[in-house]
């Protein structure tokens, strides 16, 4: 019982806590070593059996990981086969994050001032909840051929397509969020003489938060997954172009090149969002990461 | 038995039907109150008496179906900042440091940022939560954040405190030390406290005023003085013929109804 703790002196005390404090510590670090060293050695893995793979079979259409390898060694510096995508990664990654962001903050502009208003006003919600549930169903892709007609041959249908898969996710978060705040602190807010547009501002929005960075961070996901329909649309340079490149040359290691290099931008920038989120909603321990 | 003090609030035949459904539920029959200002009134009574919609109303959360109250004589049409409600649930912004929720009532009236959290800073110390001040309210225990929530509308400079069961959901000892730095606070500042219970010895213990209200529809069915020197010693004879009297007038309407 905690009798005997009590009767411990003061400074016996501080060096239990201080040895269970550095124990917590060692085992803390364990762990982090634990989950990067799973984490890690998954992909490794599977490369391996990838490796293993092409190499009892003998296929030809598939690049084995060490031709990948090479070709994204030449995409990023050059160098090895000097063709048109030699060297010339961060071209194609600037152009696809411009329409990735494009579409995402364009997405994020609407959505999260819209899903507030929808959540907050009845009247709002009437109008157009409705029209959103008969629009979301709709596949990105089955958008393809109006976008192209609306927007033409270009980089603004990629942006409009990446702006159609992240502005549902956002602004159903948001809406959910709105929606699931708690009445009381609108009640206490209005007793303490907050109100009207204040009330977005101070109570609605940072107490949605959570939910509209979880919406955020869905929408960011499928930012990355559009920008190679968005990318289909004919444009010269992006990664989802390069991948259609490699597709029509069949130049399957080219294909597989442009794919890791999504995933890497994808889960690089993820990361920076959940940073971000991490940062603004320390106040909710049950939302961080 | 108001010495010629002028009261505060005014509650004049106050009703409250709810829908529910088809059907409609009388939750207030006619109620009328007067309090002083300065006096600390308990609302005591079983679950479904109306006793929280009684207080809602005069927080101006539920509009009365007929009748109307009145602070100051100046009638209530919503929520105010002469009036703070402490919630059970405490209702803190949890995106806002302790220091920023006690700070958010000022900051809505557009003072200056030393004066805001220099009153902040003066209610931390009222409620003794000076090293706690940039903490969030999930760091906290249920005990320091119902003393946010009090502070947060003392410092909003609120001159009636109505507190819907605030103690209840702490444990026994965090209860009883709230409610004797509730008295202080309340001896200090001359608040008026309108306190919703369900337990009759906080009643007793607290209140300058007990009044007992039953359901079906609720209504106020005694108004007990409570005048028992502070502070009160809840095991002298005269603390438990009050609350054996408050009891019985409890459970008598509860055989009734």
């Amino acid at each position: 019982m905690s009798d005997h703790a009590t009767a411990l002196p003061d400074h016996a005390d501080a060096v239990l806590i201080g040895a269970t404090a550095t124990r917590r510590r060692k085992r803390q670090r364990l762990e982090s070593l634990r989950a990067f060293v799973l984490g890690a050695g998954f992909p490794l893995l599977l490369i391996l059996i990838w490796d293993r793979a092409v190499a009892i079979t003998g296929t030809r259409l598939i690049p084995s990981p060490y031709q990948v390898a090479v070709m994204m060694y030449d995409f990023t510096f050059g160098g090895v086969y000097d063709d048109a995508f030699s060297g010339t990664i961060l071209t194609h990654v600037w152009k696809s994050m411009q329409r990735v962001y494009g579409g995402f903050f364009l997405a994020a502009l609407i959505g999260i001032p819209l899903g507030m208003a929808i959540g907050r006003i009845k009247v709002m919600r009437q109008l157009l909840d409705p029209t959103i549930s008969l629009l979301r169903p709709i596949p990105v892709t089955a958008w393809l051929p109006l976008s192209m007609i609306f927007f033409g041959l270009g980089p603004n249908a990629a942006i409009f397509l990446v702006f159609l898969g992240a502005f549902y996710p956002i602004l159903l978060n948001t809406m959910f969020g709105v929606r699931s705040i708690d009445p009381k602190l609108f009640e206490a807010a209005s007793m303490l003489g907050c109100s009207g547009s204040a009330m977005f501002r101070q109570i609605v929005l940072p107490a949605s938060l959570p939910a509209i960075f979880s919406g955020l961070r869905i929408a960011h996901g499928f930012a990355w997954i559009l920008i190679v329909v968005g990318e289909m649309t004919g444009v010269p340079t992006g990664l989802g172009s390069v991948v259609m490149d490699g597709r029509t040359l069949s130049r399957t290691d080219l294909v597989i090149t442009g794919m890791v290099v999504i995933g890497a931008c994808g889960f690089v920038t993820d990361r920076i969002i959940v940073a971000i989120s991490n940062r603004l909603l320390s106040w909710s321990p049950q939302h961080r990461e | 038995m108001s010495k010629g003090q002028q009261d505060i609030l005014n509650v004049r035949g106050v009703t409250k039907r709810f829908a529910v459904g088809d059907d409609e539920v009388e939750a207030l029959a006619p109620v009328n109150l007067a309090i002083p200002k300065g006096e600390f009134v308990c609302l005591i009574g079983a679950s479904g008496c109306g006793k929280s919609t009684l207080l809602r109303v005069i927080a101006g959360f539920e509009e009365p179906t007929t009748g109307g109250a009145s602070i100051s004589g100046k009638a209530i049409a919503g929520p105010g900042s002469d009036r703070g409600m402490v919630f059970q649930d405490y209702a803190l912004f949890p995106w806002m440091t302790v220091r920023q929720n006690i700070g958010f009532g000022p900051r809505q009236r557009g003072w200056p940022r030393q004066e805001i959290d220099r009153t902040a800073d003066e209610f931390l110390r009222m409620v003794g939560l000076e090293r706690f001040a940039d903490r969030y309210p999930n760091q906290l225990s249920g005990g320091m954040k119902q003393r946010v929530a009090i502070a947060r509308v003392l410092a909003n400079n609120a001159d009636i405190l109505l507190m819907d069961e605030p103690f209840g959901a702490l444990d026994a000892l965090t209860r009883e030390q709230l409610q004797n730095e509730l008295l202080q606070i309340w001896q200090r500042t001359g608040v008026t406290i309108i306190f919703v219970t369900h337990s009759v010895e906080e009643a007793v213990l607290l209140a300058d005023r007990v009044l007992v209200m039953s359901a079906g529809p609720g209504r106020i069915e005694s108004d007990v003085r409570i005048d028992l020197p502070r502070p009160r010693d809840v095991s002298s004879p005269e603390f438990n013929a009050l609350r054996r009297d408050i009891s019985r007038r409890l459970t008598s309407h509860l055989v009734k109804a």
